[in-house]
């Protein structure tokens, strides 16, 4: 379902971390993982080089640690729906501070663009909804993306909007690959000392 | 005895006080009845989060989530579970996350349901494949200083330790 959208991926991600301020972000594997890079190597990126399909949960592990710092999951469409009962897990958890953020081109861009779920229809927002998320939206241009952006989480639960993407791949733009350089990057930016 | 209705247990107590000693804030489960007691107390301890799973590698990950952000962290979870972590454990791997689970056993020990043996028998060959550490518990007395050693280990330096309580100490469920 991408034919109502002429957002793109790497211009997405820009707009969405253009004032981000404090925001802790952790994105998915693959292109989630190129467009945040692109956007500006940051000490607080947490990048996934893996374990497909726990964005979510260590977003919510981390915003339950530190609830006072806005968290941003960027992930796209194909990892969302690995960890698709993480949305039912931080429901139940409700963390104000967590906003999931899903790069939905309904398919498996890393793989050789295979159509993904989405793309025969499932609706990852009506799931969130379905989950008990009190905003949860699919956004379809930049405006509605600028808006959802640049609005902090309100004392409301945890957020998630679908951003419908174009197809397009651009070329990969690739972080540091070591896990514990950007593990210890990230907690060095919250003052906490290496061990 | 049934596990489900049986009276709290001192060892399943000693897990909790260690769980304060080291100052764990999160817990991430899926429940097992060999685990019901421990739950309890942590969901009624307020600086304890309690975080339920809708399948274990959840759980993995929401730990490694945690030490990001400066909390320690203890997923509980039965044996059969186990085999959903194992690609999830390359994170732990790859970041050197530290990492505590205890897991409850079936299948080892007068098990009337033998289709939780085939993952019980997997269960400490599944963490040695992904570089955990096993230590075991079989008896009441082993638990605190066991657990009581894991965490330390794994919080003061990063290690990733899993911790097994035999079925033989928690009681064979009754059917």
């Amino acid at each position: 379902m991408t034919g109502n959208t002429n957002i793109e991926r790497r211009q997405a991600v820009r707009r969405i971390l253009a004032n981000r301020g404090e925001t802790l972000v952790v994105c998915g594997l693959g292109s989630s993982t190129y467009d945040v890079f692109a956007a500006g190597d940051h000490d607080r990126n947490f990048y996934l080089w893996g374990a497909m399909g726990g964005a979510v949960m260590i977003g919510l592990g981390l915003a339950i640690a530190q609830p006072d710092k806005p968290v941003l999951v960027i992930t796209g469409d194909g990892e969302a729906l690995m960890g698709l009962g993480a949305l039912a897990s931080v429901s139940a958890q409700k963390p104000d501070n967590l906003t999931i953020m899903v790069l939905d081109n309904a398919h498996f861009g890393e793989t050789g663009m295979q159509p993904s779920h989405t793309g025969h229809g499932v609706d990852l927002a009506e799931v969130a909804n379905a989950c008990g998320f009190n905003n949860s939206q699919t956004i379809t241009d930049y405006d509605s993306l600028d808006a959802f952006s640049n609005t902090p989480n309100a004392a409301n639960g945890p957020r998630l909007a679908v951003v419908k993407i174009t197809t397009e791949n651009p070329e990969r733009a690739l972080p540091n690959l070591d896990g514990v350089y950007i593990k210890n990057r990230v907690r060095s930016s919250l003052g906490i000392q290496p061990v | 005895m049934s596990t489900q209705n049986k009276p709290a247990q001192g060892w399943e107590d000693d897990i909790y006080d260690c769980f304060v000693r080291h100052n764990i804030s999160q817990i991430p489960y899926v429940p097992d009845a060999g685990h019901a007691h421990l739950i309890r107390r942590v969901h009624d301890t307020p600086q304890m989060h309690p975080i339920v799973l809708t399948t274990e590698e959840e759980g993995v990950a929401s730990s490694c989530g945690a030490w990001l952000g400066g909390q320690k962290s203890v997923l509980l979870m039965q044996s059969s579970g186990v085999g959903n972590c194992i690609n999830m454990l390359s994170l732990v791997s790859n970041c050197n996350f530290p990492f505590v689970t205890i897991v409850s056993m079936r299948g080892e020990w007068g098990e009337f349901n033998h289709w939780q043996v085939p993952m019980s028998r997997a269960t400490p060959g599944s963490f040695d494949l992904m570089g955990i550490d096993v230590k075991r518990c079989d008896s009441p007395e082993d638990v605190a200083p066991t657990v009581d050693a894991a965490l330390y280990a794994a919080f003061a330096s990063e290690q990733k330790i899993a911790i097994l309580l035999s079925q033989r100490l928690i009681g064979r469920k009754e059917w």
